[in-house]
Parts: C-alpha cells; structure tokens; sequence
C-alpha cells in the first residue's frame, strides 16, 4: 500500500519545484529598487495607523472550535458511508442517534446566538 | 516501483494545468467582456490568443514588493503554500480509463490511493493556511481582515462539503474515486441519483474556492485585495495561479463525483478500437470539465456578492442541515 | 520488486519522515516566535500522519490532517494571531523544578525504553503479510458493531464540547 503513495510524494515534491522555480525566476527578472514610501504599509494612500496587529473578534475562534466538533463528526460518518449497504438499517438507526444527538447540539448553539454575525 | 511513469504523469497534468489556467484567465476576460457588452483583450495575437503570454511576462518583469512591516520569511512562504496545495490536488482524480501505449496499460490518475476523496478534502483543508498566512504576515488590516474571513469561510464550507459527498459514498460503497466512476456506468451519474448532494457539494466548491458569489477575502469594495493586498509581481501570480488551478480541480471533482467521470454513454458498443476509447473517454473528461468551468465563469459575471453575514448564515444554517438532510434522505431511498 | 530494494526505500522513507517529525517537535518547543511554533507544529502533524500512512493506517492519515492540520492548528492560529501581544512579547519561561521535571522525563523515557524493549515488532515478512487492502471499510464495521458504545457516546463528548462553545459565545455576548 505504502508504494501507492509514492506518486504523491513525488506530485508535492515536483509542486514545490514549480513554485520554487517561478519565484526564483521572477526574483532575477525582476527589477529590485525598494525605497521607504514603496515598503510602507498599504492604507487606501493615507498614513498607516497603528499595526495591524489588533485584538479581533472571537466569532472567528468561535468559527473555528464548532469546525473542529463537526468535522469529527463527518469523519465518523465516511467509514459508516462506505458500509452503508451491509449495515443495513441497523446501521442507519445508530447513525440516525449519532446524528440526533449532534443535532441537539446544533440547535443550543443556534439558540444561544453563537452563529450569529452581525 | 516504476518512478518514470507517475513522473510523466505528473508533468503532463503540470503543463495541462497551466495552459488551461493561462487559456482560462482569458476565457474569463472575454466572457465577462460580452456579458457587460464590451470586446475585451483583443490586441495581443490573433483574436488576444497570445494575451496570457503578455500577462505572464508582467508579472514575472514587476518588482517584488515586500512591506518592512511583514514578517519576510512567512510573506514568501504563503503563496508557495497555495500553490503547491492548489497543483497537487489533482492528484488522486481519475481522468480517463486505463489506455495501452507502449506496450503497456497505463492507468489514467496519478496516485491510486485506498482513501481517494479524503485525500482531497485534507489538501483543501491545507489552502486555508497560504491564505490565512498571507493575510497575517502582510501585517496590513486589509489583508488580515481578508485572511481571517477566508479562513472562516472556507472551513465553515469544507463541513457542507464533506457531508454532501457521504451520499455519493453511501451509494457508491467506496473511497476510490476510480471506483467511483466506474459505478456511473450507463449515465447513472450521481447528479441526478442525489441531487441535494450535487447542488449542495456545488454551492460549496464555489465557497472553497473562493470565487463570486463568496469572494469576499478580496471584496475589493471594502478590503481593497483582501489578502494578497501587499502582494506584487509572481507572487501575487502565485496566488492568482493557485485560484485558477483550484478552480479546474473544484471542476474536476464536480465531474467525477457527479457527471460520471470520463464515462460516455455508449461509445464501448459501437466497435471502436480501444486507443480510440480511450482518448474519446479523456476528451469526454475534458469537455465536462470545460463545461463546468464556463458556469463557474458566467455564474460570476451575473451574481452579486454576498454580503458576510448572509454568507455564514447560509453556510451554517442552511447548506450545514440540508446536507444533513440528504445523508437521511439518502439512507431512507437506499433501504427501501 | 525486490523484497531488499522495497525495503531499502521503505526505510529510507520512514527516517525522513521521523526526522521531520521530530525536528519540527524540537522547533515547536524551542522557537522563540509563537508564529513559528504554531507553523512548525503543522510539519509535525504531516510527518505523523506520513508515519502512519506507513503503519498502512490510511484512514488514520487522512484523519490527523483532516483534524489536526485542517481544524485544531487553524484554531491554534486564529488564537495566537487575534491575540495582540502574544506575537511581539518573547516567549520567555524560567527554569523551574528542576529536580522533579528531569524525574519525570527521566520515568517516561524508561518507560518507552521498556516498551520498546518488551513490545514484539513486526518483522519485515510481516509486514507485507496479510494486511487489509483498505482500512476504511473495516474501520466502519467496528465501529457499529464491536465499538457500538463508545462512538454514541463520542457523539456526547462532542455534544457537551458544543455546549461549552456556546458557553464562551454567550459570555461575548453579555459584554
């Protein structure tokens, strides 16, 4: 099985090849005169204020915990999937619980105006 | 094991890929031109045949811009990052049956692996890096902003994406996604055997590639180029390559899953030789794709944006149960 | 194939991967820049998901990426860089409790040490004995039959995590 993924190696290893080498080529051909106006950051031609390093909003951590608990779920259902036809409908009333248990999950969050952006 | 002939492969899909980014990016100027009723490139070449030549010169002759502010080292590593994720997800999607040349029959994917379509979802699952990395080590707000939005889209849309392909495993039994389509033999694409998934799993590529109607990692309105604002020359080309490229595999993957693959209704009945087949089934390969890939294009050019909070609600409060939905619904027609 | 040949290539494979994998490990205990920790701590990920491809685990490959790259390293940089003094402050810790940290280290690396020692290794003929052409599929089965139990009730771990979610929401919220 392991011989089955040596292409992919090679597919990543020939990928960074690529970008490697177009990097490269654009650092030669390109011209290279940076002053303090050009590196200074953008900001719609005004003075930047401050950094950007700010404090942000935890919606997006939010985001990225429910992600992380839903993820493992669809993760327990590939295998399920695969098997679907010889589990049968016993198979089909525990993924059914599974999901259902989940769901009461879905639903206090969205109670709980966790998903909500505005 | 035989180096030489994943190698050939690897560099065929290469130079496919990059041809067809170029070709597209000219599509795209030329659609968008005719719908909004203007002529588009038209100088360089014949008919601007030759325009991405041009374009690609630029960028590769613009300076490499980096701000004193940005981390330098993650600044360079995060378009390689998109880039390569963008070039190897191809890998594992078959693109016609096996063909015999050289004496020899060659099976037409790059990597044949037990897990198939979890190889793709991982990969996707890595794009969010070059973007969130971009936007962060620009250290400019536009760019932060656009990262930190991107990421939370795409992870958001990479759960509706998982869900919808479990009804075409349920169906199909299997990872593999050679497997996949030989079992839509005789036009029994998924398409239309679970149609939730398929609109589902469509509404979501768009999503995670990051293209109108969800593009708002660079809604240029309100965050200028979103995260790669303070990108220049090849490594923005970098960038906009990796979308492209993303873009053509998002089409690949829509055809396997649900247009039957390299599959063609037909064509092994009527006596032809198997060279022929084959090539015949690549080329079916190669249309769906190109097909997809206009829709991609028109559907851009004729639907507004997303505001962001619509665009999670959507993700969340309706693609997230309706692929839900279908996994149930699925089960039920399966059994009865 | 020669069985040597294949061999040699395996190995050769598998010390690349370990020592990425434990490079980067170092890189995320001794980098200064949290940023660069949390990056290394992703090539880590990759080479234990690579190990396992290995252990012929494809679907647990997938999975670690799956989880672990694509969802808890994402969290772990939406955390560091929505925190705003986290990235220009050195990460400095003092050494403290010496003697009971090097005891410590000192009983787990004896016991990996007696694992490794008791523990009875596939041998090379076993390794290409007899192995499932696809994990996945098994996995599935025990899952519901043998693991019936214990996968309903990660569907409770996971529940009680959501709602510890929206608890961190809802605190938001008040403010």
């Amino acid at each position: 099985m392991m011989a089955s993924y040596i292409p992919l190696i090679l597919m990543l290893a020939a990928g960074m090849f690529l970008a490697i080498v177009l990097l490269k080529l654009h650092q030669w051909l390109g011209p290279h005169r940076p002053n303090d106006e050009k590196t200074s950051t953008y900001e719609s031609g005004m003075e930047p204020i401050r950094s950007a390093r700010e404090r942000f909003s935890v919606k997006y951590y939010m985001v990225a915990v429910l992600f992380i608990l839903f993820d493992i779920e669809v993760i327990f259902l590939y295998p399920w999937a695969v098997n679907f036809r010889a589990l049968g409908l016993f198979g089909y009333v525990e993924m059914v619980i599974f999901i259902t248990i989940l769901f009461i999950g879905y639903f206090y969050i969205l109670r709980k105006g966790a998903l909500k952006w505005d | 094991m035989d180096i030489i002939e994943p190698l050939v492969k690897i560099v065929f899909i290469f130079l496919i890929t990059l041809t067809t980014v170029a070709y597209l990016v000219l599509v795209e100027r030329r659609v968008s031109a005719f719908i909004q009723n203007r002529i588009g490139p038209n100088r360089v070449g014949p008919a601007g045949l030759l325009q991405p030549v041009a374009d690609i010169v630029k960028l590769f002759l613009k300076e490499d811009i980096v701000p004193k502010a940005a981390n330098k080292f993650v600044h360079s590593l995060a378009p390689l990052i998109s880039l390569v994720v963008a070039m190897t997800t191809f890998a594992v999607i078959p693109f016609g049956n096996s063909i015999h040349l050289f004496g020899r029959d060659i099976k037409l994917m790059i990597a044949d692996v037990n897990v198939g379509i979890l190889y793709i979802l991982a990969l996707s699952s890595l794009g969010v890096y070059g973007i969130t990395l971009s936007g962060w080590s620009s250290n400019n707000k536009y760019s932060l902003l656009g990262g930190l939005r991107s990421s939370a889209q795409m992870i958001s849309y990479e759960l509706s994406m998982g869900l919808s392909i479990i009804g075409v495993l349920m169906i199909a039994g299997t990872l593999r996604l050679d497997k996949i389509v030989e079992s839509q033999a005789q036009g029994m694409w998924y398409f239309w055997r679970t149609p939730i998934s398929f609109i589902t799993f469509v509404i979501a590529s768009f999503a995670e590639t990051n293209r109108l109607p969800f593009d708002l990692p660079e809604a240029e309105p309100e965050l200028v180029g979103g995260y790669h604002t303070e990108y220049s020359g090849m490594k923005f080309g970098l960038f906009f390559l990796a979308e492209y490229a993303n873009m053509i595999t998002a089409s690949a993957i829509i055809v396997t899953l649900y247009l039957g693959g390299w599959q063609l209704p037909f064509v092994g009945h009527i006596g032809l030789p198997d060279l022929a087949v084959s090539l015949l089934q690549i080329a079916a390969f190669g249309v769906k794709v190109g097909l997809v890939l206009l829709f991609f294009i028109v559907i851009r050019w004729t639907i507004p944006r997303f505001r962001y909070d619509q665009l999670m609600n959507i993700g969340w409060k309706v693609m997230l149960p309706l692929a839900l939905a279908n996994i149930l619904i699925t089960g039920v027609a399966l059994l009865w | 194939m020669t069985l040597l040949a294949s061999l040699e290539l395996f190995d050769i494979i598998f010390y690349f991967f370990a020592f990425v994998t434990i490079v980067s490990a170092a890189v995320v205990v001794f980098s200064r820049n949290i940023v660069h920790s949390a990056f290394s701590l992703m090539f880590t990920f990759f080479g234990v998901a690579a190990l396992y491809v290995m252990l012929n685990a494809d679907f647990i490959a997938v999975t670690q990426v799956l989880v672990y790259v694509g969802g808890i390293l994402v969290l772990l940089l939406f955390g560091v860089m929505l925190t705003t003094k986290v990235i220009s402050v050195e990460m400095k810790t003092g050494t403290l409790q010496t003697l009971p940290a090097s005891i410590l280290v000192a009983v787990l690396a004896g016991t990996l040490c007696g694992i490794f020692w008791i523990t009875d290794w596939l041998t090379p003929v076993a390794r290409n004995a007899e192995l499932p052409a696809t994990t996945s599929s098994g996995i599935g089965r025990a899952l519901m039959t043998t693991y019936l139990l214990p996968f309903e009730v990660a569907s409770v771990v996971l529940l009680v995590a959501m709602l510890g979610a929206a608890m961190i929401a809802r605190r938001e919220r008040k403010r």
